[in-house]
């Protein structure tokens, strides 16, 4: 019971860090139809400009303390960031919105190559220490489960930016304008949207979320390195696709759902599957589910029919 | 061969019949040449001989039907592995290589077949994604199926694969003509790999003008018409897929012959972009530009490693960018910047069933049915 | 970096200059770009000491007066890589190769100098398999994974405590040497409570190491590199695992100790093959040679490749040639005082009494334990 409820968390923490991510799939998605195969790097490129930038302010401003140097590389990570989104919109994907579907899908993984490649030329292939500014030692256990003060944070944190971009998409302007540019570009522009900066818009907040998660990710691990961001990038497009490709909230549970799936069923796979297989195939289970939520219900848990748009 | 010939610049155009002589002469000869500059290069030449297969196995999924497949690598394989599993001491098994082969080509087009029926119905970048998946999921299999039972041998990989042995004659041990000359079995195995890039050439040119192959370029351009007409889009599909994966199949197979050792590592999400990015490069639906992106990519890393090690090594006394990330920043530059730039590639497709702009060109009438 | 220039020059001029003295070309391969390239050049340098050493001492093969001069190629740590560079090798007409330091290079390239009857001496290549070829002139100077395997099961199940969980990372490192453990442990007495797998990409092992924790072991053993093992010290502390920590060479490094950060206590243990640099016959003389001639630290492996070279070299003494066809089979029979100490080769090419050295992580670095 205690290794149950252990793994729940393990797999809570993952899930809401897939879900963060999942949410600037989802939104491009939504908006452009796009699989933006390059978010998964930018979170990598997040983690590496957050830990550059703390090494930055350690020295000039050693007495800062633990949680301003935290939000200092946070805030450097998140504007970069949102500058790259911009101009990956602008220079590889604007040009080619009108183009037919395979076009802009592999210049957006050549977008992610070179993403991956410039880091590897600025950072190195080497891994590096993330600066441990949120403890990671746990705290008194409760119940029998260990849980670390950045665990809780990255809890919080996550929760607390989803009920924001909710907030921001239904309740204001820009929110429905995005929600209008989803709907059907022409018409929303002939309704004076303009459509281009409400697409800039949204890969800039995708991007800064991204950065978030990158953040926190790094936190948690306690390291950085240039091909981080490929496995969470397609996994949180799992995640995506499980909610329903487009819903907000379908990227928020598919995250969650997605992490608890991954770390449970690493778990139990050996004693479920009679010893036959093991947790070596834990990688697998992202894409099996992928596989048979597009196979059988392409709409996702909480999708409306988006499969054969296009 | 004919597209190959035009797409030499002022010959080609000119003289048509003398520039298909010189694509011939340069394919007999191209080892011949390549050993000036020493065997690696031949050794490169037949690596580059197994590309070309590969791309044109991917360029009938991707260019002819419009399938994105990131996942292809997981085809070659299978061929390899079926190869590796028939023809080696891992089973104890050693049937001959035209009874392998053929098998790994089965294989692989059964894998293309139940990978493609549930997906197929999928729209262009879902169906990426689920390749890309597949892919992943068999190579994590290869990786770990030597337990409980030892099928793959796991991340060791299966050693001492034999090599081809064509009616009782071992080409891996070169060919001895009388006492002193030796044909190295480099030189061999190039002409074997020749034989069959030239019959998977002929092959798909056939199929390209066949029934099938219009049926292909229809459904590419536009799937809804293609129904409307009365095309089984779902068979088609499923054909171009299979086919597809055979090729890759048959290349697994002659790569595990060659190699004579494969391993999970070998099949890496990296390969399957690594084709996509020949095919896109040299021009998607057209078979020449096809085997000049394949010709120019394997080629790439050995020029690399030539020039930009000496030069970076002269102009600031230490090598800044290695040759392994100047390839990744030449690969991805080269994926955004042709579908930026050139969408059709190197060498664009001109014959009136492949038109790669309805592709990846800038209008297409897939966006105006949304 | 000023050296890089030399070997340039050398390289260069190595054709031109025929001096009345016969030239003796010996190759290495190593990676000399990206993750491991310190590591590749440490092999280099060490070849390039003992090289320097014979020449200036003169050695003579045949009546002749010979020169030795070294060709080192970069296999960028890559399988296929690997099999052109050991072409290039052999092409260039190399007379003997140290190399390559990876087991995934090592093995498909050993076939290669096989085929061109070059005899392969690898410094660093742990993998039980590359001498279990049947080549003739395949060896290594390094202890093998059996070897290093044997010890980490026997240290642990002994020393450290009886219940002992075991994860490796599915790479043919990380899996081969968890298969030895395996086999050590349960001949020690040990008893292996859990076994768990990850991959070499990992950075999250929550979910097994929780799984590993219900069964409450006193050791846990991690098969694979430090890039894994750093964040997973974090992971145990995280969950309040309280017990021993034992990896193998991979995560024997500097690395792993920045990577653990305030993770890694005195309950962290790593092996690695062959002695510690002071405690090996010639260590401290070598180290201050080494240091003189390239003004570089030994990282690990020079002292290996050092010994490898003087191998080859002793075997054409032996043989009196340096023909590869004369001299390969005294490779099989040296019996010389190394750095490392007595080299000599077991019938598969072993080096005899391979040692392996158990590390315990004390006051910020890693010391001798005991």
């Amino acid at each position: 019971m205690e290794t149950l409820l252990q793994q729940t968390v393990n797999g809570l923490v993952v899930g809401s860090v897939y879900a963060l991510v999942a949410l600037g799939y989802t939104m491009v998605y939504g908006i452009l139809g796009l699989i933006n195969f390059a978010h998964g790097d930018v979170l990598m490129i997040g983690a590496l400009v957050a830990l550059e930038a703390i090494r930055l302010i350690q020295l000039y401003a050693p007495d800062l303390g633990l949680i301003p140097t935290l939000l200092g590389g946070l805030g450097v990570s998140v504007i970069v960031c949102m500058a790259l989104g911009y101009t990956i919109e602008r220079t590889a994907y604007r040009r080619l919105r009108n183009a037919p579907r395979l076009a802009p899908l592999i210049t957006a993984i050549g977008v992610s190559f070179l993403l991956q490649t410039l880091a590897m030329i600025i950072w190195g292939r080497n891994y590096h220490t993330f600066p441990q500014l949120v403890s990671t030692t746990p705290l008194e256990p409760v119940a029998g489960v260990f849980i670390t003060p950045v665990q809780i944070a990255i809890l919080v944190v996550s929760a607390t930016l989803m009920v924001a971009l909710l907030l921001l998409v239904n309740k204001t302007r820009l929110g429905r304008a995005m929600r209008a540019t989803a709907e059907n570009h022409k018409v929303a522009s002939l309704m004076g949207v303009d459509t281009n900066k409400i697409i800039a818009a949204t890969f800039i907040i995708g991007s800064a979320l991204a950065a978030v998660a990158g953040v926190m990710f790094s936190s948690n691990y306690g390291i950085a390195h240039y091909a981080m961001g490929f496995m969470p990038g397609l996994k949180a497009f799992t995640a995506a696709v499980l909610g329903g490709i487009g819903n907000l909230g379908g990227a928020m549970l598919g995250g969650l759902l997605l992490g608890l799936v991954e770390s449970i069923g690493a778990g139990y796979i050996e004693d479920m599957s009679f010893g036959f297989l093991n947790s070596s195939y834990q990688d697998i289970f992202a894409f099996v589910i992928l596989g048979i939520v597009l196979i059988f219900r392409p709409t996702g848990l909480l999708g409306e029919r988006v499969a054969d748009r296009a | 061969m004919n597209q190959l010939a035009l797409a030499i610049p002022w010959l080609g155009k000119r003289n048509p019949a003398a520039a298909r002589w010189v694509v011939i002469a340069l394919a007999l000869a191209a080892p011949l040449i390549a050993v000036l500059f020493g065997k690696t290069w031949v050794r490169i030449l037949d690596f580059a001989m197994l590309y070309v297969m590969l791309a044109i196995g991917l360029n009938l999924v991707v260019g002819f039907a419009g399938l994105l497949d990131l996942g292809y690598i997981a085809f070659y394989a299978v061929g390899a592995y079926t190869f590796a599993f028939l023809a080696s001491p891992h089973f104890d098994i050693h049937l001959p290589f035209w009874l392998v082969l053929p098998a790994g080509a089965g294989f692989a087009a059964l894998a293309g077949i139940i990978l493609g029926l549930p997906t197929l119905r999928l729209r262009g970048d879902y169906l990426a994604i689920v390749t890309l998946g597949f892919g992943e999921i068999v190579r994590i299999f290869l990786n770990n199926l030597n337990h409980p039972i030892n099928i793959t041998n796991g991340p060791q990989g299966i050693n001492m694969v034999d090599p081809l042995v064509l009616f009782g004659w071992d080409i891996s041990q070169g060919l001895q003509i009388g006492e002193s000359f030796k044909i190295n079995s480099l030189f061999l195995y190039y002409y074997v790999f020749l034989a069959f890039v030239v019959l998977s050439i002929i092959l798909v040119q056939r199929l390209q003008i066949s029934r099938i192959g219009r049926a292909w370029a229809a459904i590419r351009d536009d799937e809804l018409a293609a129904k409307a007409i009365g095309i089984n889009t779902r068979n088609m599909k499923l054909l171009a897929f299979s086919l597809g994966a055979t090729f890759g199949g048959v290349s697994g197979g002659l790569f595990a012959a060659f190699q004579g050792f494969v391993s999970p590592e070998s099949f890496s999400l990296m390969e399957s972009i690594a084709v996509l990015t020949m095919i896109v490069f040299g021009g998607m639906g057209n078979l020449a530009g096809v085997i000049v992106g394949a010709l120019a990519l394997t080629a790439l890393p050995e020029i690399l490693r030539y020039v930009a090690v000496p030069v970076q090594q002269a102009l600031f006394d230490r090598v800044i960018l290695d040759p392994e990330v100047l390839r990744m920043l030449l690969l991805s530059l080269a994926m955004i910047f042709m579908m930026l730039l050139r969408p059709s590639g190197l060498i664009p497709a001109y014959s009136r069933y492949s038109r790669p702009e309805l592709v990846v060109g800038k209008e297409s009438s897939g966006e105006a049915a949304k | 970096m000023k050296h890089t220039l030399v070997a340039l020059a050398v390289l260069g001029l190595g054709a031109s200059a025929v001096h009345a003295q016969e030239v003796v070309k010996l190759g290495t391969a190593a990676p000399l770009t990206g993750t491991q390239s310190h590591l590749g050049k440490d092999i280099e340098n060490g070849v390039r000491l003992a090289i320097e050493e014979y020449n200036a001492k003169g050695v003579t093969l045949g009546g002749k007066k010979v020169k030795f001069e070294v060709q080192a190629e970069d296999d960028q740590a890559d399988p296929k890589t690997a099999t052109t560079v050991a072409q290039r090798l052999v092409d260039s007409g190399v007379k003997g190769v140290i190399g390559h330091l990876n087991s995934g290079a090592s093995i498909p390239a050993s076939r290669i100098y096989n085929e061109g009857g070059i005899p392969q001496v690898s410094p660093a290549s742990t993998n039980p398999k590359l001498t279990q070829q049947n080549f003739k002139a395949t060896f290594r100077t390094i202890a093998n994974d059996v070897q290093q395997g044997l010890a980490i099961g026997k240290y642990a199940a002994t020393k450290l405590g009886t219940k002992i969980a075991l994860i490796d990372d599915r790479t043919a490192y990380g899996q081969g040497l968890a298969d030895e453990v395996e086999k050590a442990v349960k001949a020690s007495g040990g008893k292996l409570v859990a076994r768990e797998f990850t991959s070499d990409k990992a950075t999250d092992f929550l979910s097994i190491l929780t799984r590993i924790k219900a069964q409450n072991p006193e050791v846990i053993v991690y098969s694979g590199m430090d890039t894994q093992a750093g964040p997973m010290l974090k992971q145990i502390k995280q969950l309040g695992l309280n017990v021993k920590f034992i990896t193998g060479d991979g995560a024997c490094t500097g690395e792993v100790i920045k990577l653990a950060g305030d993770a890694i206590t005195g309950n962290t243990f790593c092996t690695q093959p062959g002695l510690p640099l002071d405690k090996m016959p010639g260590g401290k003389n070598f180290n201050e040679r080494f240091k003189k001639r390239f003004n570089a630290d030994v990282q690990i492996y020079a002292p290996y490749s050092y010994d490898a070279t003087s191998a080859i070299i002793e075997a054409m003494k032996a043989a009196n040639s340096s023909d590869p066809a004369k001299y390969a089979a005294s490779i099989a029979k040296v019996n010389f005082p190394g750095v490392i100490g007595t080299v000599a080769f077991d019938a598969k090419g072993d080096i005899k009494d391979g040692a392996v050295t158990v590390y315990q992580f004390k006051a910020g670095k890693w010391e001798t334990a005991n």
